[in-house]
C-alpha cells in the first residue's frame, strides 16, 4: 500500500495502482482518451500527462506509470497545463473540426476535453490528413478521419470480445484503424466499440443523425432480449425510443450490452398492435376497447381459464394475470412456452447460482447444452475472462465458435452420466468447479442428471477463505423466466398441462413461441405489443406495452431482482399490461384486489417478498439430489441470434444484421 | 512511404495466390524458424515468416517479391493467429512489400547527408532511365522509391537495391551499377569509389591523423 502525495495531499493507494488511479482516488480529474478501466493499458494518447517526482524532469503518462512509495504527483502545475495543451493541439492537428455535423457532438470526449484542457486555438496551417471510410458492418458507422488512434476498439475486440478483427494498419501519420479487409465486425458485442470510441470515428449507424444527446430523455431500464438482465439507459425523445445504451453494473453486464439489446429498439415502432382487434368470421377486425371487453364478457369462462407468459414480460404483468386467473378459480399458469417441463420445486436448481461475477473466478467449467455466445453474450464475456485466468472449459453440445477456446466433448446428453476421465479429473481437482446447464439441456432428464454431477463433484462447498461457493448454474434465455418461476408460472407437466385442461379462454401475455394449434378449441386472448406469431392465432387482441413503455420488475437468470422505469407511452390505444388485466377482471366480474400499480406491486411483494428487494434473491444453497439418466442429442434453440423475439423480428436493423451477418447477403452501400 | 497501400483483395488475386504453400526447402526453413521460439510464443515467428514468404513469392515471379493477402492468410493459419495481426505487421514495416514490385527495388536515400552529397543527381539519373517515384517500370525491371536515412552517411550518397547497398555514388557510377544489374551481373556492393575499400577517410586523414600509424594519446593536447 504505497503512500503518495497528489497535489500536496497525502494518501494511500492500493498496491499495483497506477498514478492515474492514485489521482482519481485523490479526486483529481485526469483527462484521457486511450485509457479505459476495462481494457489493457496502451499509453498512446499522452493526454494523461502529470508531473511526478522522483523521476525524469518531464511529464509522465500517468496511466502507464505505477504508483510507488513516496511519489509526489502534481496535476495542477504549469508543466502539466502546458503538456495537456500541447497534446491536445497535436491531437487536433489531424482531427476535423466538423463537430456540428458529427454524431458524437455533445457526448464527445475530445470535444469536452479540448474545451477543458486545450489552448483555444491552433497554430497549424498546413493540410490536414484525410482517411477513407472503412466499412464495419450494419451497426457501426465510420468516419475515420476523426480517429485519434487511441486503439480502444482494437483492444476491445481482442481482449473482451475475443474476436480479433479490428487492427491498426500502416504506421505513423498513415496509420489507419480498420477491420480485416473492411468486412463487417462479426460478433454479438460489436457495437460496444461505439461507446468506447472517444471521438466520432465510430458512431451508431442506425442512430445516425437522429438526435443530439441533450434532446433525449434518459430513463433507466432493464434489457429483455436475453435473461442476463443487462442494465440499460433508454434514450427517448417524445414518444419514440431512439437508442438503448449500457449502464455500468459490475455485477451484471459490466459496461457492455449485446448488439440485440442495443439495436432492437427500432422494432418498437414497427408492427405494433395499437388498436384492439376481434376475430369475426375468421378475420381480425379493429374494434374499440369497449367492444373488445363486451365481447370478452360474453365468454364467461368460469374456472376454465389459463394464462401463458411470454419471454419479455415483467413480474407485475405476470402477477396480475395470476391474480385474475386465480380469482376465476384456476391455477393454470405457465411461462415455458416451448413445452419444457423441468422440475421447478427448488428454485436454486434452476438458477445461475455462481453469479456472473463468480463464474469469472471458476477454474473448471462444464457447459451443457448452451450456445452461450448467442444465449447470453455477456456471460460469454465472463467465460472468456475465466479462461484468461486459467479456467478449463468443457462443452457438451454441437460445436460453435467459442471466443475462449474450450473443448467440445460430445453432443449427447448421455455424456452427463459418464464424463470422459480427463473432464471428471478436471472438475474434481478444481477449487471452484462450475456446471452451466443451458436451455437445450434442461429437458429429457438433463437437469436431474446435471444435478447429480453437483453431488458427485461437490459443487456446493465452502471455499478456503470461508466464503460459500455454489457451482451449479442454469442459464436461461427468457428475461421473464426467473420472475415467472418465482411467481409460480410453472405446471408440473409444462404447457402440456394447459393443453390437456382444454381451457375455454387462454390469456397469452406476449407469448409468441407457443404452438397455438394445440389450443384450437380455446378462445385466445392475446395481450401483447407486436403483431407477431401469436397475433395470427389470437381471437382477441388487446394492445399492450413493450418493456420501454411500462415500469416493471425483472429477475435475471442469477435471480437478481431489478427494477425498470417507464421511458415512453405506448402507441395508439395500447395500454400498460396490468391495466388491461385489471379491466379484464371487471369484464369477467371478479375482483383481483388492486386498483393501482402501487397496489399491484404491494400485493405482489406481499405474495413473493423477494421481488420487493433489489438484488440477488435468496433461494438457498441446497440442491436436490437429482439423478436418473439423460439421453438425446442436444440442439440449440436459437437459430438466429438477431431474430429471437418479436421486437427484434420487427426491427429493420436486426433484420439487416441477420441477413448480412448470418446469411451472407450483400448490401450495396449508399454512395455518399 | 506515405503512398503505401495493401493490394486490394480481388478474385484474380485469390485465384493466383489462394493455394500458396511453402516450397519444400522453405518448409524446412519455416520449421527451423519456428523451433527458435518457445512453446506458446510461435506467433513471434511472424516476421521471419513474412520475409520467407516474400522471398518465395519473389522467386516465383522473378522479382523482389511481395505479400498478397492470401499469402498473409496462409501465414496467419500457419501460426494460428488472427489475420489482422499479420496484416498489421506487414503494413507497418516498409521492407515488406504489400503491393507488386519489380525485379530490382531501387531505394534512393534522400535524407540530408545524402542530399548534401548529391542524392538529387542520383534521383535524376533514375528518372532519366524511365523510373518514377513509387512506381515500377513497364518492363517490370525497376521499382523506384525515395527513402529516409539508411545509416550510410559516411559514404553518401547511397542507394539500396534489393539486399545490397551501393555507396559513394555519382550519376556515372549509378548508371554503371544499374547497367550491370540490367545485364544480369552482380556488381560489387558497398562503396563504388575505386579509391575506397569501406568507409575509411577519403585521401589523407584530416583528423586523428596521428593515430594512423600508432596509438597516440591526444589528451594532453586538449
Amino acid at each position: 500500500m504505497p503512500k503518495v502525495k497528489v497535489d500536496g495531499v497525502e494518501l494511500e493507494v492500493p498496491a499495483g495502482a497506477t498514478v492515474l488511479q492514485a489521482c482519481e482516488l485523490a479526486g483529481k480529474e485526469i483527462p484521457r482518451f486511450c485509457y479505459h478501466e476495462r481494457l489493457s493499458i496502451a499509453g498512446n494518447c499522452r493526454m494523461c500527462l502529470v508531473e511526478v517526482k522522483p523521476g525524469p524532469p518531464k511529464p509522465q503518462a500517468s496511466c502507464a506509470l505505477p504508483a510507488t512509495e513516496g511519489q509526489e504527483i502534481r496535476t495542477d502545475s504549469e508543466m502539466v497545463k502546458k503538456a495537456r495543451e500541447g497534446v491536445m493541439e497535436f491531437l487536433l492537428i489531424n482531427h476535423p473540426l466538423d463537430c456540428p455535423i458529427c454524431d458524437q457532438g455533445g457526448e464527445c470526449d475530445l470535444q469536452d476535453q479540448s474545451v477543458a484542457y486545450g489552448r483555444g486555438g491552433s497554430r497549424y496551417h498546413e493540410h490536414k490528413r484525410a482517411v477513407t471510410e472503412k466499412y464495419m458492418g450494419p451497426l457501426i458507422k465510420t468516419q475515420m478521419t476523426r480517429c485519434i488512434h487511441c486503439t480502444r476498439c482494437v483492444r476491445f475486440s481482442e481482449e473482451v470480445a475475443g474476436v480479433d478483427e479490428i487492427g491498426a494498419l500502416y504506421r505513423g501519420e498513415s496509420m489507419q484503424i480498420t477491420t480485416y479487409l473492411e468486412r463487417a465486425a462479426h460478433h454479438e458485442m460489436s457495437a460496444n466499440v461505439i461507446d468506447l470510441c472517444p471521438v466520432g470515428a465510430l458512431t451508431s449507424r442506425p442512430y445516425a443523425f437522429e438526435a443530439r444527446p441533450w434532446e433525449l430523455k434518459k430513463t433507466l431500464g432493464i434489457d429483455v432480449s436475453d435473461a442476463t438482465g443487462a442494465n440499460i439507459r433508454i434514450d427517448s425523445r417524445g414518444r419514440e425510443v431512439l437508442r438503448a445504451l449500457p449502464r455500468n453494473n459490475d455485477d451484471v453486464n459490466e459496461e457492455w450490452i449485446s448488439d440485440k439489446a442495443r439495436y432492437q429498439v427500432d422494432g418498437l415502432v414497427r408492427r405494433r398492435l395499437d388498436k384492439p382487434f376481434l376475430r369475426r368470421d375468421g378475420k381480425l377486425v379493429q374494434v374499440s376497447w369497449n367492444d373488445a371487453f363486451a365481447a370478452i364478457a360474453t365468454l364467461n369462462p368460469g374456472n376454465s381459464i389459463a394464462a401463458v407468459a411470454g419471454d419479455m414480460v415483467d413480474c407485475e404483468t405476470m402477477f396480475a394475470a395470476k391474480a385474475l386467473v386465480g380469482a376465476l378459480g384456476s391455477t393454470l399458469i405457465e411461462g415455458r412456452q416451448t413445452g419444457m417441463d423441468y422440475d421447478t420445486s427448488s428454485l436454486s436448481a434452476v438458477n445461475f447460482n455462481t453469479t456472473f461475477n463468480g463464474i469469472e473466478t471458476a477454474d473448471a467449467i462444464l457447459v451443457v447444452g448452451s450456445m452461450v455466445r448467442w444465449e447470453a453474450p455477456s456471460v460469454n464475456v465472463r467465460l472468456r475472462k475465466a479462461v484468461k485466468r486459467g479456467a478449463k472449459v468443457f462443452l457438451i453440445g454441437p460445436e460453435w465458435e467459442t471466443t475462449f477456446g474450450g473443448e467440445f466433448i460430445g453432443e449427447d446428453l448421455s455424456l452427463l452420466g459418464g464424463l470422459p476421465q480427463h473432464v471428471a479429473d478436471a472438475l474434481s481437482g478444481a477449487k471452484r468447479p462450475a456446471v452451466i446447464v443451458g436451455g437445450a439441456a434442461l429437458g429429457r432428464g438433463g437437469l436431474e442428471a446435471a444435478l447429480a454431477l453437483s453431488g458427485q463433484f461437490n459443487l456446493v462447498r465452502e471455499l478456503e477463505d470461508g466464503s460459500a461457493w455454489n457451482g451449479f448454474n442454469v442459464l436461461h434465455m427468457a428475461a421473464s423466466r426467473m420472475g415467472g418461476l418465482m411467481l409460480g408460472f410453472a405446471q408440473k407437466g409444462g404447457i402440456a398441462d394447459l393443453v390437456a385442461a382444454k381451457p375455454k379462454v387462454l390469456i397469452s401475455l406476449g407469448a409468441d413461441e407457443v404452438d397455438y394449434a394445440k389450443f384450437a378449441d380455446s378462445m385466445i386472448v392475446y395481450i401483447g405489443h407486436h403483431g407477431d406469431k401469436a397475433a395470427h392465432a389470437a381471437d382477441v387482441i388487446l394492445p399492450a406495452s413493450a418493456y420501454t413503455e411500462k415500469a416493471g420488475t425483472y429477475v435475471n437468470t442469477e435471480g437478481r431482482v431489478q427494477f425498470a422505469d417507464k421511458a415512453v407511452f405506448a402507441p395508439g390505444d395500447a395500454r400498460e399490461d396490468w391495466t388491461i388485466l385489471r379491466a379484464l377482471a371487471d369484464a369477467f366480474g371478479v375482483s383481483v384486489g388492486f386498483d393501482s400499480f402501487d397496489a399491484l406491486r404491494d400485493a405482489m411483494i406481499a405474495a413473493v417478498p423477494a421481488l420487493g428487494v433489489e438484488g440477488l434473491a435468496d433461494y438457498g444453497s441446497a440442491l436436490p439430489a437429482g439423478g436418473g439418466s439423460a439421453s438425446g442429442a442436444i440442439a440449440y434453440p436459437i437459430k438466429d441470434f438477431y431474430m429471437t423475439n418479436p421486437i427484434a423480428r420487427a426491427s429493420a436493423t436486426m433484420q439487416r444484421c441477420s441477413a448480412e451477418l448470418l446469411h451472407g447477403e450483400e448490401f450495396a452501400e449508399a454512395a455518399e | 512511404m506515405a503512398d503505401r497501400f495493401i493490394e486490394p483483395d480481388t478474385p484474380e488475386l485469390r485465384a493466383r495466390w489462394g493455394n500458396f504453400a511453402w516450397t519444400e526447402a522453405n518448409a524446412a526453413k519455416a520449421k527451423d524458424i519456428l523451433s527458435r521460439y518457445p512453446d506458446g510464443r510461435q506467433r513471434s515467428a511472424v516476421m521471419p515468416f513474412l520475409d520467407l514468404a516474400q522471398r518465395q513469392v519473389g522467386a516465383e515471379l522473378n522479382t523482389q517479391g511481395w505479400l498478397p493477402i492470401p499469402v498473409m492468410e496462409f501465414i496467419a493459419a500457419e501460426l494460428a493467429m488472427p489475420v489482422i495481426r499479420v496484416v498489421e505487421v506487414a503494413s507497418f514495416y516498409t521492407m515488406y512489400n504489400i503491393a507488386p514490385i519489380g525485379r530490382f527495388h531501387v531505394q534512393v536515400c534522400g535524407t540530408t547527408p545524402c542530399m548534401l552529397r548529391g542524392s538529387d543527381d542520383i534521383i535524376e539519373t533514375c528518372k532519366s532511365r524511365g523510373m518514377k517515384k513509387g512506381h515500377t517500370t513497364a518492363d517490370g525491371m525497376w521499382s523506384f522509391t525515395e527513402v529516409e536515412c539508411m545509416g550510410n552517411c559516411a559514404s553518401a550518397p547511397m542507394v539500396q537495391i534489393n539486399d545490397d547497398n551501393f555507396e559513394d555514388l555519382t550519376p556515372e557510377r549509378m548508371n554503371a551499377v544499374l547497367d550491370a544489374l540490367a545485364r544480369g551481373e552482380s556488381p560489387k556492393a558497398g562503396t563504388q569509389d575505386p579509391a575506397r575499400h569501406t568507409v575509411e577517410p577519403v585521401g589523407e586523414p584530416t583528423n586523428l591523423a596521428a593515430m594512423v600509424s600508432a596509438n597516440h594519446d591526444y589528451r594532453s593536447e586538449w
